[in-house]
């Protein structure tokens, strides 16, 4: 049992039936080496889905990657659901199951085909005319229903369970396209020794060799040569061969990514192999070989099932053995669609005339066709196709008018001439230049080290295109350093070559027609949509591109844009290079967000950074809040606490006895060398030359514009030592700023930086008890007030391991930070912890932390400052070095607008009602009665209910906040306006009794 | 993606392992603190914006760490050359002339 449309004998596969698929629920049989468009045509379905705007039937354009129409959805299972295939690219495999889109019952009777009657309605630019009104609408009616009607696929609903892998590669020559071109242009540069990489999208090498019946190379049919020279090549240890991969981008300096799709082809993937491969290769030489694409006619319905490029009826036949009707019509204004007449017809396909545009071409195909009985007319025009769901007919009428004639015919092979796939030279930012005599553009001025060969490059038949390719792959290996070897050139011994063929629309499409002649298949944009605007004043064709969406569909205009543009500028009245080409823009071709993404999702996609304390916190039962790339514990709940009453009871130990908090996440970077103590002058606003060893202080970093960049307090180790700590978030930007300045501003300045954030754990112990905690874990620091008073450090041992021990507080109470060596942090705290126990001390994590320094009016850069803080603002002028005469951010300061009254400052609020909590980010009015827009003078930075006050506190920043205590502000809210007092910063003991406490 | 030779590290290497910093040759005064509102303006806020060459700052962030200076063409991303920080600013350029 063979298919209906299989020609036994014909093609180049094993036309056994061993491949069973479903397309819309129906079950068919394919054959090895099918892609789900061959095996379809072979058993006579061209409808295979709905255009996107008029939900026309459409069939098979192509047999390639530039399919504008045969977009299906490929399910594997519920989550392996691809939509949007093009089915002339995807392999058969056994048990593959597709399905038509954008249609709806059915394809073969889909309601929206109304869209076509009502098309008048959905002309050129009737996305911004139609839908300009009210602007509500277009959430609420506009868009789901332009969503709903017009649409591709639909997206996958789960996770992705694949995994794509990444590779990057270098190489000397990487030639991209595997037709006769970059095959001979790799085999060139192989011969040399150098590393070659070759690509090709396709699963089998050869290019136009799959359809080139009358190529003969080396003595033997094309594409069995190209086979030969692809194992030739594969055999070389210099060589790497890679098939179904497309060069989807190129970039900066011969960088060009490219995706391999290793398992989509397969029946029963391996979930071990990945569904996709990104290559990332960086080559000294770049080859394009990347081949022409055949236009269409544009003509009246000349995107009915059945009517084709004339190459792809070609391949269809010559490869896989497919007739794509019984009885064709040819459309053609150029050679190469008579030589799919001449295959088909010795295959025994009725062929029931060819149509050609030109008056009176010669040459040996139109001899050959003539010769086989075929029936042949110069000067005519088809003007319309006839059918529905399957054409069936074609008009012909002579191109300057005249009766017509309407021939049956069951499909037709057009053919307009070939486009240069210009698209990664364009990508590579060459220009290209049009040849007027030819009507193409071709590569032009090169911007990188790249060169192109073959069809790609305007260069027509087999041998030129053989010569040029071999001639640049040996050139491109020299040029990147091979030491020439003769090779031998492959020999053609025949070859096909074609004419030019035209641009733009066919007779019985011109500006005085309203027919549907389909210049974008995919975005539904025919010859009268492109006219429509440039008579509504679009000029450029970059306008022209984005009013009528011509090219701008997943195929991107690769059989389309030379039309459009070649009606447009007809509607000019221009030439066709002052109206232009559009841009090529990555990809070439879809490329999945997987193959992008690689392993970088889930848990890879960003590192998770944890304390060496985090697995004590985790047993404890913490919860944890993300900080930047750390996991901090947010607070410890004990069985039944919610978060409000765990943070209240660690507020509430803290002050009470003693809590211990895993300070470890905060940025610390060693200064040190003989001019320390002037660098930290010059980036820090604080004096330090007089900081006596041994001693802290707290200090304030800005930028060069007087703003708030860091804080933290740093511990003079030596006097050529600094322990500075930075914000959590803020270590890799400080770091980065210090190195700045140190590098290029004073070099002169003889210090080195080490980040050390990683290198210490810190475990604060804060309260009453801190030192009763610590003190028997001690060796060597004498603890008390007098030989440790508060902002202090000193170097000893704790639990016998080196410590750097802080007496410091973020909390107002006597407090302690231990740092010890990251290995021993876990231990340390454990001992600490111990401790605690014996005096009723918590763990305590950011949220209380948050709370506690609230309490105090510490701030926190980054929350109750946004970039635009002075010190003044934050009331911390007393860390400003009054006398420095240099620190970064000094001129900053002075400027104007930073000294200028009615600044935001920071103050604190108490709210009227003590148990309502404001919400940070809350604007802050004056008069709550003001008409709206109201004047908003500042806004609720840090706000939190406070157990130890009783009642709710909070931090802002008010215009010309200090000198607005006692008064009363407003903040209103959705459900009312607040009432607040403007207060001090400082919630909780006030006089700071409590820090010796 | 681009390549850049650290000078340095004497190699090119993947954008990747760089970081732009900025303008270059943008010096900062001894005594910025005694600067002129205007000098302290077009010493912080005014930059070039070229169509062309542009001398500029990069740190080889996860590599060597210094910063370094290049000059590169905008239009077509090509690096003609880098340079030591400290280094004067060079006054003829490889391959500019185009
Ligand atoms: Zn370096």
């Amino acid at each position: 049992m063979i298919a209906a449309f299989r020609i036994p004998g014909a093609g180049r596969l094993k036309q056994a039936e061993t491949t069973r698929f479903s397309f819309d629920g129906r079950s068919y049989a394919g054959v090895e080496g099918d892609t789900l468009a061959s095996a379809l045509l072979a058993n006579g379905v061209h409808l295979v889905g709905r255009s996107f705007k008029y939900h026309r039937p459409r069939g098979f354009l192509s047999a390639g990657a530039e399919e504008p129409n045969a977009l299906v959805e490929i399910k594997r299972d519920a989550a392996r659901k691809t939509p949007n295939v093009r089915a002339t690219v995807q392999e058969l495999y056994d048990g593959l199951t597709a399905q038509s889109q954008n249609r709806w019952p059915s394809l073969a009777f889909d309601v929206s085909a109304v869209g076509d009657i009502a098309s008048p309605l959905l002309s050129a630019g009737f996305y911004y005319k139609t839908f300009m009104w009210p602007k509500s609408a277009w959430k609420n009616l506009y868009e789901p229903k332009i969503r709903a009607a017009a649409g591709l696929g639909v997206a996958p609903d789960q996770p992705d369970p694949d995994h794509y892998a990444a590779r990057f590669a270098h190489c000397d020559v990487l030639v991209l396209g595997g037709g006769a071109a970059g095959i001979a242009a790799a085999l060139a540069a192989a011969e040399t020794g150098v590393r070659v990489i070759l690509a090709d999208e396709q699963a089998d090498f050869g290019g136009s060799l799959h359809f080139e019946s009358g190529a003969k190379v080396d003595g033997q049919d094309g594409f069995a040569w190209a086979q030969g020279a692809v194992a030739t090549l594969k055999a070389m240890d210099n060589v790497r061969v890679l098939s179904r991969t497309t060069a989807f981008g190129y970039y900066a300096q011969n960088f060009v990514g490219l995706v391999e799709r290793v398992s989509d082809h397969l029946p029963n993937p391996d979930r071990e192999l990945p569904r996709e491969r990104l290559w990332q290769v960086r080559a000294r030489r770049v080859v394009l070989a990347t081949g022409a694409i055949e236009r269409h006619m544009v003509f009246a319905d000349n995107d009915r099932p059945g009517i084709m490029l004339a190459s792809a009826a070609r391949t269809y036949l010559n490869h896989y053995g497919v007739a794509v009707g019984r009885n064709v019509g040819v459309y053609t204004a150029n050679d190469s669609a008579y030589a799919a007449a001449i295959d088909l017809k010795k295959a025994g396909v009725g062929v029931a005339a060819i149509v050609d545009l030109r008056d009176n071409p010669t040459g040996p195909v139109i001899d050959e066709a003539r010769a086989l009985g075929i029936e042949v007319n110069f000067g005519r025009a088809v003007i319309r196709a006839g059918g529905k769901l399957r054409v069936s007919s074609m008009t012909v009428q002579p191109k300057n008018g005249g009766g017509e004639r309407t021939i049956p015919v069951d499909a037709i092979l057009m053919s307009a001439g070939w486009t240069p796939s210009v698209h990664l030279f364009s990508q590579s930012r060459g220009k290209v230049v049009f040849n007027d005599e030819t009507k193409r553009f071709v590569p032009g001025i090169y911007a990188q080290d790249c060169v192109s060969v073959g069809a790609c490059n305007g260069t027509d038949g087999l041998s030129a295109t053989i010569d040029e390719a071999y001639a640049a792959g040996a050139k491109a290996a020299k040029d990147a350093g091979a030491n020439t070897v003769k090779g031998t050139k492959p020999k053609v011994d025949a070859s096909e070559s074609w004419s030019r063929g035209m641009l733009g629309a066919a007779p019985g499409a011109g500006p005085d027609t309203t027919v549907k002649a389909f210049v974008d298949f995919q975005n539904d944009v025919t010859a009268k949509d492109i006219r429509q605007a440039v008579h509504e004043g679009m000029r450029s064709i970059e306008h022209v591109k984005r009013f009528t969406t011509n090219g701008m569909a997943t195929d991107q205009g690769k059989t389309s844009n030379m039309h459009g543009l070649a009606i447009a500028a007809e509607t000019l009245g221009k030439p066709i290079p002052q109206v232009g080409l559009t841009t090529f823009r990555a990809p070439y071709t879809p490329v999945t967000f997987g193959s992008i993404v690689g392993h970088a999702r889930g848990k890879l996609f960003d590192p998770t950074r944890k304390t060496a304390i985090h697995p004590w916190a985790e047993a404890q039962g913490a919860v944890f809040e993300d900080v930047g790339q750390w996991k901090r514990a947010w607070y410890f709940p004990k069985p039944g606490e919610d978060m409000h009453a765990a943070v209240d009871r660690e507020c509430v130990t803290v002050r009470k006895t003693a809590g211990l908090f895993d300070a470890s996440t905060l940025g610390k970077i060693e200064v040190v060398g003989p001019d320390a103590a002037k660098f930290m002058e010059l980036l820090y606003t604080n004096p330090w030359e007089k900081l006596e060893p041994g001693r802290c202080r707290y200090g304030i970093m800005l930028r060069e514009d007087g703003f708030i960049y860091d804080d933290g307090v740093v511990g003079r180790l030596a006097p050529d030592r600094f322990h500075v700590t930075t914000t959590t978030g803020g270590a890799p930007r400080v770091m980065n700023h210090m190195e700045d300045y140190l590098q290029t501003e004073f070099p002169h300045l003889n210090v080195w930086l080490t980040s050390i954030t990683e290198q210490w754990a810190v475990i604060a112990v804060q309260g009453p008890k801190s030192r009763e905690i610590i003190a028997p874990l001690v060796e060597g620091i004498d603890m008390s007030d007098e030989a440790l008073p508060h902002m202090s450090v000193r170097e000893g041992r704790i639990c016998g391991v080196p410590a750097r021990l802080f007496r410091m507080s973020f909390t107002g109470e006597r407090g302690f930070e231990v740092n010890v060596p990251a290995d021993y942090g876990e231990a340390v705290w454990e001992a600490l912890w111990a401790e605690g126990q014996k005096h009723g001390a918590c763990a305590y994590g950011t949220e209380a932390m948050h709370v506690l320094r609230a309490e105090k009016g510490y701030i926190i850069v980054g929350q109750d400052t946004d970039g635009t803080v002075t010190p003044g603002d934050a009331g911390l002028d007393w860390a400003v070095g009054k006398k420095k005469t240099d620190f970064v951010g000094i001129r900053g300061m002075a400027r104007p607008d930073l000294v200028a009254k009615g600044r935001k400052q920071l103050v604190g609020l108490k709210t009227k009602d003590p148990k309502v909590v404001l919400e940070e980010g809350a604007q802050i009015v004056g008069d709550p009665k003001q008409a709206i827009p109201m004047t908003m003078i500042g806004h609720v930075t840090s706000s939190y209910w406070s157990e130890n006050c009783g009642r709710s506190i909070a931090l802002a920043l008010v215009a010309g906040g200090r000198d607005r205590m006692g008064e009363t502000l407003y903040v209103p809210m959705p459900n009312g306006t607040i009432e607040v007092e403007v207060t001090g910063m400082v919630f909780f003991d006030e006089k700071g009794e409590r820090l010796n406490g | 993606m681009l390549l850049i030779r650290c000078p340095y590290c004497e190699e090119e290497r993947p954008e990747l392992e760089f970081r732009n910093a900025g303008e270059a040759h943008i010096a900062r005064s001894p005594n910025i603190a005694g600067e002129s509102d205007d000098d302290f303006e077009k010493f912080f806020f005014i930059r070039s914006n070229p169509k062309g060459i542009i001398y500029e700052r990069w740190r080889h962030m996860h590599g060597c760490a210094r910063f370094f200076n290049a000059v590169r063409d905008t239009v077509s991303d090509r690096f003609l050359m880098t340079y030591k920080a400290g280094e004067p600013k060079p006054t003829k350029l490889p391959g500019a002339a185009k």
